[in-house]
């Protein structure tokens, strides 16, 4: 296989981690969370600064990144989770922003807006060829995982709840289920899954730095979640391929305006980011693959 | 001991002339919000554009300030009039959070509009420099004090908006109730593109006020968006006296931080502010007790 196409499924692996987290949490649940990139980024750094500072296996900090991801995401939703949804929606946008701000200025720890560079890779990156074949059999295989683990969860009597959750809430109360309970370990569950998809990044690139948990990010996975359709998995991987082929076909198509300065490029393909996903929104909201509404029992 | 107080003072003084530019696009965003039911994230933008307009004007054409906010104003209502219709209103029925999430994609795609036309390099507007004003041992920036001064005004000029006229009633009856409201002959439709010009307009003057105050670029709303939100959510959500009120809680919180916090992290405060509030008072200073 090409160089190029690994490279880019590798990436699509790493969003599909995040698009299956997104899916649990708003999709399933009915929890949106806008600072998913904010999640991102705590996963990141965390096995970055484990892994190079204290020589860490990267075992050991793609598991630390994802209980501090757990940790941190249910700090956030217990401030909210008694309140309207909307309150989630703004601190977790907000919690986005403050991350960023402490991996910019923080230099003592994160290095600033120069990043963490050398972060070590789970197979040596010297084997060149081998290394990014290797490495893609790992991330398909970690989401691969994530994914079976998502729709068995979401099949299960524990997720009929979250739908009913997501739903009516109320109705779910009333029946008995202790909603602020599901929807914590829920969130919770989902932000450890998108601190994985950091780590993992970073492992793979040998690098990060703030620039890459921007908010757009956040546009990117929502975009991703609603091509391939909210509430079942099968949905959320394939929107995060489908993702990376347009955007990689953006910028091909670059090319084509060549008179356009770099700025201008990369305002144009922001721009059909954001057109693309108000369209969906409008004109297909179930996306590619439809939630099933199962009988009940099923 | 005195010099720490005056050091206090002179913080407050700035949080509450601070304050003042945040209540306009606070209560844009608090007044959407009970208006419409969802945060509009896209404030951010229309701010971004009302900053671009006035630049324009007062630029190219030599406008002085104070003619130039209303045209701010105008340049984000008419926009955020535009929004609503192309966007929102054809997503009616849809969740209150999907509406969220496709207001923070308006907001990239009008950001990343101006950022096409203008690029990201900062510009500032271009008006008369003038002398610190100093009482006592405090220091009054004149240029502030126009800018806090026309927000005011602004603000006044709303409240006699919604007290005192019928349209006023209509807005407030539909933040209150929209179907009691469209039982009663109210034209829900209209008034929701009405506020949608009022809300985004107030975002845009202040906007220009921002961007007298400082430089503007395309993500000068997307910076102070945080402290919006803060000012919004402290007041309590949906209360317009609670935004004016936040907005000064916010500002004066954020200049009196610095004592102890380097300044890039006055916007943490706004987040922080946020987190307290919704885990002891969700319904903020001026809400009202609703679930």
């Amino acid at each position: 296989m090409d160089n190029y196409l690994i490279a880019m499924a590798t990436i699509a692996c790493v969003y599909g981690l995040m698009t299956v987290s997104l899916n649990l949490s708003w999709g399933v649940t009915g929890m949106v969370n806008l600072g998913i990139a904010g999640f991102f980024g705590i996963g990141a750094y965390t096995s970055a600064l484990l892994t190079t500072r204290l020589g860490w296996p990267v075992v050991a900090g793609v598991a630390s990144a994802m209980v501090a991801g757990a940790l941190v995401g249910a700090v956030l939703s217990i401030a909210t989770l008694r309140l309207r949804d909307d309150y989630l929606a703004i601190v977790t946008l907000g919690f986005a922003e403050i991350v960023r701000l402490v991996a910019l200025n923080e230099l003592w720890l994160t290095n600033g807006s120069d990043g963490i560079s050398g972060i070590p890779a789970p197979i040596p990156r010297g084997y060149g060829y081998g290394f990014s074949l290797a490495f893609l059999a790992l991330i398909a295989a970690l989401l691969a995982l994530a994914a079976w683990s998502a729709s068995r969860l979401q099949r299960s009597p524990y997720g009929r709840v979250l739908r009913a959750i997501r739903d009516d809430a109320d109705v779910t109360a009333v029946a008995g289920k202790d909603v602020v309970r599901f929807k914590l370990k829920t969130f919770a569950l989902s932000t450890a899954i998108a601190g994985a998809a950091g780590a993992m990044y970073g492992h793979y690139t040998s690098f990060v730095a703030p620039d890459l948990f921007a908010p757009l990010l956040t546009i990117y996975i929502f975009l991703a979640l609603t091509i391939g359709g909210t509430g079942n998995v099968k949905g959320a991987v394939l929107g995060a391929f489908v993702l990376i082929a347009i955007l990689e076909g953006s910028r091909y198509s670059a090319a084509f305006l060549p008179e356009l300065s770099a700025v201008q490029q990369s305002a144009v393909r922001e721009m059909v980011v954001a057109a693309l996903f108000l369209l969906c929104l409008r004109f297909r909201p179930r996306g590619l693959v439809p939630e099933r509404m199962g009988a009940a029992g099923e | 001991m005195l010099d720490v107080l005056t050091q206090v003072a002179q913080l407050a003084l700035n949080g509450i002339m601070t304050g003042a530019v945040l209540a306009m696009p606070a209560i844009g965003f608090t007044l959407l919000y009970a208006v419409l039911g969802f945060p509009n994230f896209a404030v951010s933008g229309h701010l971004a554009v009302g900053a671009f307009a006035g630049w324009i004007l007062n630029t190219h054409y030599g406008w002085p300030l104070w003619a130039v906010v209303p045209f701010g104003f105008i340049a984000a209502g008419v926009l955020g009039v535009a929004t609503q219709r192309v966007v929102v209103e054809p997503l009616r029925g849809a969740a209150s959070i999907t509406l969220a999430i496709a207001s923070v994609a308006v907001a990239l795609l009008i950001e990343n509009a101006l950022r096409f036309g203008f690029g990201n390099t900062l510009r500032s507007y271009d008006l008369p420099l003038a002398r610190d004003v100093t009482i006592g041992a405090l220091r009054f920036g004149p240029q502030q004090m126009q800018t806090a001064a026309v927000a005011i005004v602004v603000m006044l000029l709303l409240f006699a908006l919604l007290r005192y006229t019928r349209l006023g009633r209509a807005i407030r009856a539909t933040a209150d109730n929209a179907s009691l409201a469209a039982v009663k002959g109210i034209d829900t439709v209209a008034i929701a593109r009405l506020v949608a010009f009022v809300g985004m307009g107030l975002a845009g003057a202040s906007g220009v006020l921002l961007g007298a105050d400082t430089a503007i670029d395309p993500l000068i709303g997307f910076r102070l968006v945080l402290a919006v939100f803060a000012a919004a959510v402290v007041g309590g959500l949906g209360s317009i006296p609670g935004a004016v009120l936040g907005a000064l809680v916010i500002g004066i919180a954020e200049e009196v931080s610095t004592i102890v916090l380097p300044s890039d992290y006055k916007s943490a405060v706004g987040f922080l502010l946020i987190l307290l509030f919704l885990t002891f008072r969700p319904r903020g200073l001026l809400g009202e007790r609703r679930n």
